[in-house]
């Protein structure tokens, strides 16, 4: 692996000692809150788990699940491309589901097992479906790219569990994966870079090691 | 987005009396379309209801051999209901024609019912809109208007209803369980359960304060070839410009229902009775009063030509 | 450097490593979500504050007052800066509208306050709080109608606004077939998935802005001049950009607002554009109607072509420029161009992908196509036939490297171009198909770019350079390149892009980025090689770099032990002399479409897609393609359905959000080919590569738009080729 992003140099140079003090306390104080429960507040304690692992957190009822992901536990591979349901770029996995983490508030998800793109594979111990998106070059800016995955892989279970599509042919037999089934199913993932066709391959790919 | 606080409803009736006692509650089910519009303070609800516990997520036959579909359940095990996929094709058909995997996941039933038009103006804070803001003007009419509605606007209101789903619910005949605050359940068929904009085009439902939605009942199927055509102008993740809903029978009777260009899913009893004589007829009958824009009008020919397409398909196959 | 003569033989050519389908080597963090963008940088020592915009609700006019107080009561808010606060600024040199501060309001959405707080949730709560009381100005919305004052435009880096070669007028007048029709494009949006973003630091007068830019030493000039501070306190970052298409080319408002809500939060604030304002606060590329005129003789020779265009923007912006690729594409003895410029209070129209070249040939190739029809010949034959190998409006000056007709011919055969029918008469099931195709030109610019290229004890290599990777593969390029140039793997070399203390770099745009930054990474290299050669006593003259290893004659010694204890560094900027002047420097290609159009609704949907594309030596066959399949995609949605609609009353882009905006979905785009012909162009650049980038989206419209009327005989001149242009005309359906 090389090292790309000169993140030390940078950190160096962001580095204000004075706000760091106070943002020190106020994040210790927050994990340390007490648990109201108190349901007439506008803030509410929730605890779930994200890629296996478990969180509690205070949050301001109007967080998102994304905005939890992101700006709370820092998990900023799900990607905020519109935060109105219209991209996907926020897609995770909720209890076993894609969704999209834009639109649904973190306080709706007591007790649940999320997984992000985190959860999925990390450098050198990829997911099969990033394996499959790097050789087929699945993306080019790389920002849908955490969504399409997470969608991709969603998509095969799908299919698996014999939901239907807009495509699907005879809505009483058996789904199939097919080139046209994949791309319907994946329409919720917009990249405006256009890796659309190489994405289809990646995704048609690891379908067929699975068969 | 305004500040709210949120419970978690313990009953049905919990929820409805929570809703009546506070007037800026609302509920939330999937929150798709719900939070989409806080996010721009089109909604500001100062009190959210999570009504996604009360078990309303069970798909069960009726007595009447129909169909009871409780309002949590989300539209990816509707459309994939067994019983739903066999005897109630149209409805499978109109809820995959909508939104994305993701959000068909998470939208409910009762929630895609709900819906809220897509109409830019409306959702533009900027742009004066009744149905946002009662008696503020309607800045859509005179501006762009290809997406919006032909038939059964006013002068207030020219925003058509975005729902597929409904569509269907409206070709099947679907009824809209409810309980009111005071415990009551009542009955509202789909063709009452929208309303047309005239002078008022913030109401448009007929839900009163604090009712809330517990199922949708589907009478028992009946039969016929179910075909639910979406035109758009992307080939998925779009607004259908015109969709049709139909449900046509061996002997080319049936019935058909229109989305995409009414204020509501659109059915005319009388383009029902003229199916059996083709699109012509039978569009002639949608689209008796239309009232297109210079923008929108295709859509009255979009809907003659679609329909004539779904007729045409339904006699290709046996 | 600089690169006054075409390149002979150099260590590139040695093909070891550039030119090889080698994997990005940032696919690992894209993929896993570690790459850091913009917003995303976090240091868990930094207590950020979030900054959340309000845009103005008027398209024209002044701002009278603003009621900040009760954003300021509100919970969690630290400050409020107004556009009022902080004055009007001077103007970036790139920027055609003000981004931020001063009363003045230009288009709708123009940023004008800034809420700062201690959660987003907070910050976007407050500023809808705010109340604005404007005096509302007379604006000019509609291309249409002001297209009858639009005046000459002024001529910009020597592009003169008209040009005219012989007796166009004349020969048009006298030609044996003729076309005359107008066209026109609509407002199009980047429509880039990563919202712009910046987090902005001070610390005492110094600022640190973690951004997302195509172009960082633009910005951060233009950041300085906005902001009134001195460009070297600056210290820009952006190793990482979700899309730009030219959106991020030019300073935007996030950045400015950041660094003011920083300064008067006393603390880092983070700044994202929320979707729904983006769309009207940012640039776009303008509409444009275009008049096309071709004069041939019957048995198909152009004898006259003319292209002019109207296009709008804001005061002191400027015009779409669609008519030049129609001053180098076809042969033709009579000629002229001429672009007019309208004054319109939209939003800033400015770059984006393939402009001019972009809209233009949507234009000019459905001519091309038209007219053909109207000589009864194939539209490929038509356009090998009026193939030039010079400069048609400079005769006396060559192309450096043209193989229009090699992609055209390639591409027919591929494609199957044999098999298409007449108009209207090939039906498959519900739909009515067709075959088109579009000639693909877009100008090969080069920058001066820079680099610095170090080697140190181990015998790694590490590339410095302000360039950006905007999707492009600019990560996984430069490291080939000095892979290749140091002899050493790829595994040997490190990048690290995006950041102002890096030598400046050409930066991502007008598809020059690949060729011109990789030949600055080509010249710090050299530089390096002497280094080398020098600390060892080689000559440098006969030397060579392979294996990790420097021989010369009979000596052989690892780079590791050349570099020593302290390492050795190359810089160096690649300039350019005037090959440019003297040769025209253009990428070509040619694409070819199978649509289907539904003979009930008009839908159209494409089935088949194919790019040939000439653009000297492509240096990874992968990141090129996916550069050429992304333009395809983005060129599918230009032609079928992408339109910023226009409220014309109002002012304003009123389908300002991703719903609204229809971009290409995956259901829209079929298996997309490529093929790159084999090919090098020494006059270009050391690297002989050109740029590719835009190429594919140059002509892939009009191809889709020529599909359709091959399969509809419906010719559609007003793009997005949408059903409702073509159900009226299409045949009853049983």
């Amino acid at each position: 692996m090389i090292e790309i992003c000169p993140f030390e140099i940078s950190r160096r140079d962001l580095l204000v000692s004075s706000a760091a003090t106070a943002a020190f306390a106020s994040v210790a104080g927050n994990a340390h809150a007490q648990i109201s429960g108190n349901e007439m507040q506008q803030s509410s304690n929730v605890s779930f788990k994200v890629n296996g692992e478990e969180h509690a957190l205070e949050l301001d009822n109007r967080t998102t699940l994304l905005d939890a992901l992101r700006e709370h536990l820092h998990l900023t591979g799900t990607k905020k491309g519109c935060d109105h349901g219209q991209c996907g770029a926020c897609t995770v996995m909720v209890d076993g589901r894609r969704i999209n983490s834009c639109l649904t508030l973190a306080v709706m998800h007591d007790g649940d097992e999320i997984t992000t793109i985190e959860g999925y594979g990390r450098p050198g111990n990829l997911h099969p479906m990033q394996v499959a998106f790097v050789k087929h070059d699945g993306f080019q800016c790389g920002y849908c790219t955490p969504g399409q995955i997470c969608s991709s892989i969603a998509v095969l279970q799908e299919i698996e569990a014999n939901i239907p599509s807009h495509v699907t042919g005879d809505l009483t037999e058996k789904a199939s994966v097919t080139s046209a089934e994949i791309r319907e199913r994946m329409s919720g993932n917009i990249c405006r870079c256009g890796a659309y066709s190489n994405i289809v391959e990646a995704i048609t790919e690891v379908a067929g090691s699975k068969a | 987005m305004r500040a709210f606080t949120f419970e978690r409803a313990e009953s049905v009736r919990a929820a409805a009396e929570s809703a009546s006692n506070n007037p800026e509650a609302k509920f939330i089910a999937g929150g798709t379309n719900l939070l989409d519009l806080m996010k721009l303070e089109i909604e500001v609800p100062t009190h959210l209801i999570d009504v996604n516990g009360l078990g309303l997520d069970k798909i069960e036959v009726t007595s009447e051999g129909g169909l009871r579909i409780g309002a949590m359940v989300r539209n990816t095990d509707l459309a994939s209901h067994e019983t739903v996929r066999r005897d109630y094709g149209l409805l499978s058909r109109a809820l995959v024609a909508g939104a994305s995997g993701q959000l068909r996941n998470k939208a409910t039933t009762a929630g895609n019912l709900l819906q809220r038009t897509r109409c830019p103006y409306f959702y533009d804070t900027a742009q004066s809109c009744n149905k946002r803001m009662p008696g503020s003007g309607c800045s859509a009419i005179g501006g762009v208007t290809r997406q919006l509605g032909v038939i059964g606007t006013s002068e207030a209101c020219i925003a058509t209803h975005p729902s597929d789903m409904a569509v269907a619910m409206r070709a099947l005949d679907a009824v809209v369980e409810t309980t009111r605050p005071d415990g009551t359940n009542r009955s509202i068929p789909i063709s009452d359960f929208h309303h047309l904009p005239g002078d008022s085009p913030h109401i448009e439902t007929a839900l009163e304060k604090g009712e809330m939605i517990t199922a949708v009942t589907l009478p028992k199927p009946a039969g016929g070839m179910h075909i639910y055509r979406k035109v758009r102008d992307r080939a998925s993740y779009a607004f259908a410009l015109v969709s049709i809903g139909a449900i046509i029978q061996a002997d080319g009777t049936g019935r058909v229902a229109v989305g995409g260009v009414a204020p509501k899913p659109w059915r005319v009893d009388a383009a029902d009775a003229a199916l059996a004589k083709g699109a012509k007829a039978a569009c002639a009958e949608l689209m008796a009063d239309a009232r297109p824009t210079d923008d929108n009008r295709f859509k009255i020919a979009l809907v003659e030509r679609t329909l004539a397409a779904v007729i045409e398909e339904t006699r290709d196959k046996p | 450097m600089k690169f006054e003569k075409p390149a002979t033989t150099n260590p590139i050519d040695n093909l070891t490593v550039v030119g090889k389908p080698i994997h990005r080597i940032d696919g690992e963090l894209k993929t896993t979500g570690r790459a850091k963008y913009a917003y995303e940088w976090h240091d868990p020592d930094i207590d950020y504050a979030y900054g959340y915009p309000l845009g103005s609700s008027i398209a024209k006019g002044r701002i009278r007052s603003m009621d900040t107080a009760a954003a300021k009561k509100s919970p969690g808010v630290i400050s409020v800066v107004t556009a009022l606060d902080v004055g009007k600024r001077d103007l970036g040199s790139k920027n055609t509208a003000n981004l931020f501060g001063g009363d003045e309001v230009q288009h709708y959405h123009q940023a004008i306050a800034i809420v700062v707080a201690a959660t987003f949730e907070q910050a976007r709560a407050a500023s809808a709080l705010i109340k604005v009381d404007y005096a509302v100005g007379e604006g000019v919305f509609d291309l249409s109608t002001a297209t009858k004052d639009a005046k000459k435009p002024k001529a910009e880096g020597g592009t003169e606004p008209d040009s005219s070669v012989g007796d166009f007028e004349g020969a048009f007048a006298n030609a044996a077939v003729k076309l005359d029709a107008t066209y026109t494009t609509p407002d199009q949006s980047h429509a880039m998935m990563e919202p712009f973003a910046s987090i902005a630091a001070w610390n005492g007068d110094e600022l640190t802005v973690w951004t997302s830019s195509q172009m960082i030493d633009w910005w951060r000039t233009d950041l300085a001049t906005t902001l009134g501070i001195d460009k070297e306190k600056i210290h820009l970052m952006s190793p990482f950009i979700g899309g730009g298409f030219g959106g991020k080319l030019f300073l935007r408002s996030d950045a400015v607002m950041a660094a003011f809500a920083a300064k008067a939060a006393g603390r880092p604030v983070k700044v994202a554009l929320p979707r729904p304002f983006l769309v009207n606060n940012a640039t776009h590329r303008p509409a444009t109607i275009q008049r096309i005129r071709i004069g041939a003789t019957r048995d198909g020779k152009i004898t006259a072509i003319g292209h002019e265009s109207w296009s709008g923007d804001l005061p002191g912006g400027q015009p779409e420029t669609a008519v030049m690729q129609t001053r180098l594409l076809y042969a033709g003895e009579n000629r002229m161009t001429a672009m007019r410029l309208a004054t319109l209070d939209l939003p800033e129209g400015n770059s984006m992908r393939a402009p001019g070249e972009a809209p233009g040939l949507m234009a000019l190739e459905i001519a091309i196509d038209e007219i053909a029809v109207k000589l009864g010949m194939d539209p490929v034959e038509f356009r090998i036939l009026n193939d030039t190998q010079v400069d048609p409006e400079k005769p006396g000056r060559n192309f450096s490297h043209r193989n229009l007709v090699g992609c055209l011919t390639l591409g027919a055969e591929k494609f199957g171009w044999n098999a298409r029918g007449k108009p209207g008469t090939k039906r498959e099931g519900g739909q009515f198909i067709g075959l088109g195709m579009a000639a693909a030109f877009r100008n090969n610019l080069v920058m001066p770019s820079g680099a610095r290229v170090k080697l140190d004890a181990r015998g790694d290599i590490t590339v410095e350079t302000d360039m950006t990777d905007i999707g492009t593969g600019s990560y996984t390029i430069l490291a080939q390149t000095a892979a290749e140039m140091m002899g050493v793997p790829m595994e040997k070399v490190g990048v690290h892009l995006g950041d102002s203390r890096f030598p400046v770099s050409s930066g991502s745009g007008g598809q020059f980025g690949a060729n011109s930054s990789t030949s600055g990474v080509y010249a710090a290299c050299v530089k390096l090689r002497e280094a080398v050669a020098q600390k060892l006593g080689f000559n440098s003259q006969d030397i060579e770099f392979a294996n990790g290893e420097v021989r010369s004659d009979n000596r052989v010694v690892p780079l590791s032990q050349a570099a020593g204890p302290e390492g050795l560094v190359g810089e160096d900027t690649m300039q350019w002399g005037d090959l440019e002047k003297t040769y025209q420097q253009s990428t070509f290609g040619a694409h070819f479409v199978e649509v289907g159009v539904d003979v009930a609704t008009g839908e159209v949907r494409l089935k088949r897609m194919l790019a040939v594309c000439a653009a000297g030596r492509i240096l990874n066959p992968i990141t090129a393609r996916s550069q050429v399949i992304g333009a395809m995609t983005m060129g599918a949605g230009l032609a079928l359905s992408e339109e910023l609609s226009v409220d014309k009353r109002r002012g304003f882009f009123v389908n300002h959000d991703l719903a609204g905006y229809e971009v290409a979905v995956h259901a829209d785009i079929p298996h997309q080919d490529v093929i790159f012909m084999d090919e090098t162009d020494p006059i270009s650049s050391p690297m002989k590569a050109k740029g590719v980038g835009e190429l594919g989206l140059c002509g892939v419209s009009a191809a889709i738009a020529n599909a359709v009327y091959n399969a509809t005989g419906i010719r559609v001149r007003d793009y997005p080729v949408t059903l409702d242009k073509l159900i009226h005309e299409l045949p009853e359906v049983a």
